[in-house]
């Protein structure tokens, strides 16, 4: 597929200035701190981080899961954060839509899946009538490699990789076009990762959809990622182009996390080291503040200026 | 690597291991004849998917098997016992702790949350080791400086909750590593951790293991943390060890379809834009009888002889076997995947890059 020449630049998503805050006073705790970032169109944005950075919790912001303190969420030209009204509310729910870890916890035990499946379509779209929403989720549940008649089954009869499929059904049903994928991948083993990968670049071909894939598993990000932001206590330090991001990574919390990846060779593994990340490595004076720059196109990185101007030494030097 | 078993004596010997669980009245086959090795100093890991049984296994060399779960035959050899006639508590209380400990997957769960960690490590001093209180507490601040805990003094007071993910696990190290055991089991050790903190963890383990001496056995899933730490490697398929070799011929020149597929569908080997390769469907339930090689329904190049009669065990180096009908000198050619070839390729992500 040439599919990655003909991505069209336009901003689906767009992140301005994000800030969460959990807990009140004193007792305030800063999770997503200043964050801004751009999901274009077709494309499959990665947003990677050790956990208690925050990439979860901001993709439970962009859909009002978790309230906003400052900043807004752009979705296709129209504001979806904050108050709006009930009209877009709906175009909300029905465009985007999660899919979440672990699929052990997030079905519902005691309902079939026809009925998890169809939840969506009963709660927002109140034109179809119950004949179309069965053929809906019908269809939803072949497109994941589901059969129909497991519509009538209940959760605890499926493994785990067929329960993940159904969570993706869930997702599908709503026809939407943005898809957030809570790590949907580390809670399955790894011959049905790789039918799950599949499946999800598969349904991104056939129907364009453009997805945010929250992740810590850079391994992973590589094969499905077309970028990738680097998060590390609730501020993205590094976001650049895949290949960029593993061929050139400038701040010193990406290199660590990438020289942490496991590499399935013996003798490339029993020979690495293993960085540390230490904050105070920066060495920021009094004065100096880390700025969000565009260091190369695309390739945005945060530094002060000092350290701007080593960044910029070293992608000279490539 | 042919020289590998010189010098090397067996620690510990599973023979034809079988074991039966019974589940809502159905008996339900966990391990089906499983012989292994294990020499002393080495580091093995059991690779598997959930379901294969490699915790199973395992669970037997310290008598945690599960209640409803029985040993049907076979035995394991350490220091001229058999650990599967073992039936009280009082003879694992010999084994369990000072000479096989065992480090779980999940530090969260494995401490007790009311009481404080230097009670916890100084417990198993004190009960295994015969020591008095003071010098439990001595021995004990010594162990947490050796697994990495700053402060030891300050730490000891606290409680498990007080601690991260990571230092969590340190702490489930250290009371494993306080009776300096003489094989230490590390149950999918970094599997709830972080990958920075995985890297952290694991180079602990293999710090302690050089430091006190101890065999270690890996169990876990991921090939990344498989390629860091083994010395040799067991490939686990529904209750069978299916091929087993050093850590340098089961990577680079595997030969069970089941390795096979296990490497081919490593993100590291997929091309961008091309579909991963997968295992199709699901691995088998081990209710009732499995017949043949137990891959043989999800191995698109099965043979015939594969649905009918199990492999037996072919050798191709003293150190390296494998369960399957293609090693039979009458078997086709069928040769291994071809992105295969790519893994002796992978090199360090930031390798290009470290200059400093």
């Amino acid at each position: 597929m040439s599919n990655e020449n003909v991505v069209i630049k336009t901003p689906l998503l767009s992140v301005r200035n994000m800030d969460v805050t959990f807990g009140k006073g004193k007792n305030a705790f800063k999770a997503v701190n200043d964050v801004s970032f751009d999901v274009y169109r077709g494309e499959t944005f990665g947003l990677v981080g050790e956990s208690g950075s925050g990439k979860t919790t901001i993709g439970r912001a962009i859909i009002r899961i978790n309230k906003l303190s400052a900043g807004e969420v752009i979705y296709d030209g129209k504001r979806i954060s904050g108050q709006i009204d009930h009209e877009t509310d709906r175009e909300v729910i029905k465009n985007i839509q999660l899919i979440f870890q672990d699929p052990m916890a997030s079905l519902n035990e005691r309902a079939k899946v026809d009925y998890i499946v169809s939840e969506g379509l009963t709660n927002i779209r109140h034109d179809l009538s119950h004949e179309e929403i069965e053929e809906r989720v019908a269809k939803a549940l072949l497109d994941v490699g589901l059969l129909p008649e497991f519509a009538s089954r209940f959760p605890h009869e499926f493994s785990g990789g067929q329960r993940q499929r159904i969570g993706i059904a869930r997702c599908l049903v709503m026809d939407p076009e943005f898809i957030i994928a809570d790590e949907p991948i580390s809670a399955l083993d790894v011959s049905i990762r790789a039918q799950v990968l599949n499946l999800m670049s598969m349904l991104q071909q056939e129907r364009g959809l453009t997805y945010l894939f929250i992740a810590h598993d850079l391994s992973v990000m590589r094969f499905i990622c077309n970028r990738i932001a680097v998060i590390h206590k609730g501020v993205i330090v590094e976001l650049a182009e895949t290949e960029e991001l593993f061929k050139h990574p400038l701040h010193p919390y990406t290199r660590v996390l990438l020289s942490a990846v496991p590499v399935p060779n013996p003798h490339v593994e029993q020979k690495k080291k293993v960085l540390v990340y230490d904050p105070s490595c920066h060495n920021y004076s009094a004065n100096e503040r880390p700025i969000w720059t565009e260091i190369a196109p695309g390739h945005f990185v945060r530094g002060s200026e000092r350290e701007l101007t080593a960044y910029r030494e070293k992608l000279e030097k490539r | 690597m042919e020289n590998y078993l010189q010098n090397k004596e067996v620690i510990l010997s599973v023979k034809d291991l079988s074991v039966r669980f019974s589940l809502r009245g159905k008996s339900l086959h966990a391990i089906r004849g499983v012989s292994l090795d294990v020499y002393k100093g080495e580091s093995l890991a059991i690779v598997g998917e959930s379901g294969s049984g490699k915790s199973v296994l395992t669970k037997n060399f310290i008598g945690l098997l599960d209640k409803n779960g029985t040993i049907d035959k076979g035995e394991i050899l350490f220091e001229g016992m058999d650990l599967a006639k073992f039936k009280t508590e009082r003879e694992w209380a010999k084994i369990r702790g000072k000479k096989i400990a065992m480090v779980m997957q999940d530090p969260m769960t494995s401490l007790n949350p009311l009481k404080t960690i230097g009670w916890q490590i100084s417990e198993a001093l004190i009960l295994n080791r015969g020591m008095n209180h003071a010098q439990a507490k001595a021995e004990t601040l010594n162990i947490l400086k050796d697994v990495g805990i700053s402060e030891p003094e300050r730490r000891y007071k606290q409680y498990p909750h007080e601690f991260s993910g990571g230092m969590r696990q340190r702490v489930v190290i250290a009371i494993a590593v306080a009776c300096s055991p003489e094989i230490l089991i590390c149950d999918e050790p970094t599997t709830a951790l972080d990958v920075t903190i995985q890297a952290q963890i694991l180079s602990l383990i293999k710090d302690l293991c050089r430091k006190y001496g101890m065999t270690t056995i890996y169990i876990t899933h991921d090939l990344g943390v498989v390629a860091n730490v083994a010395d040799r490697i067991a490939v686990m398929y529904a209750g069978d060890i299916v091929e087993v070799g050093t850590s340098e011929e089961v990577f680079f020149d595997p030969k069970h379809p089941y390795t096979w597929a296990l490497m081919s569908s490593l993100p590291q080997l997929g091309e961008k834009g091309h579909e991963l390769y997968s295992i199709k469907g699901t691995p088998p339930k081990l209710f009732g009888v499995i017949r043949g090689d137990a891959f043989a329904p999800r191995n698109p190049q099965a043979l015939k002889i594969d649905y009918m009669v199990r492999p037996p065990y072919f050798e191709i180096s003293p150190t390296h076997k494998a369960r399957t009908w293609l090693l039979d000198p009458r078997a086709p050619k069928i040769d291994p995947p071809e992105c295969l070839k790519r893994l002796k390729e992978l090199e360090n992500i930031e390798s290009g890059d470290m200059d400093e």
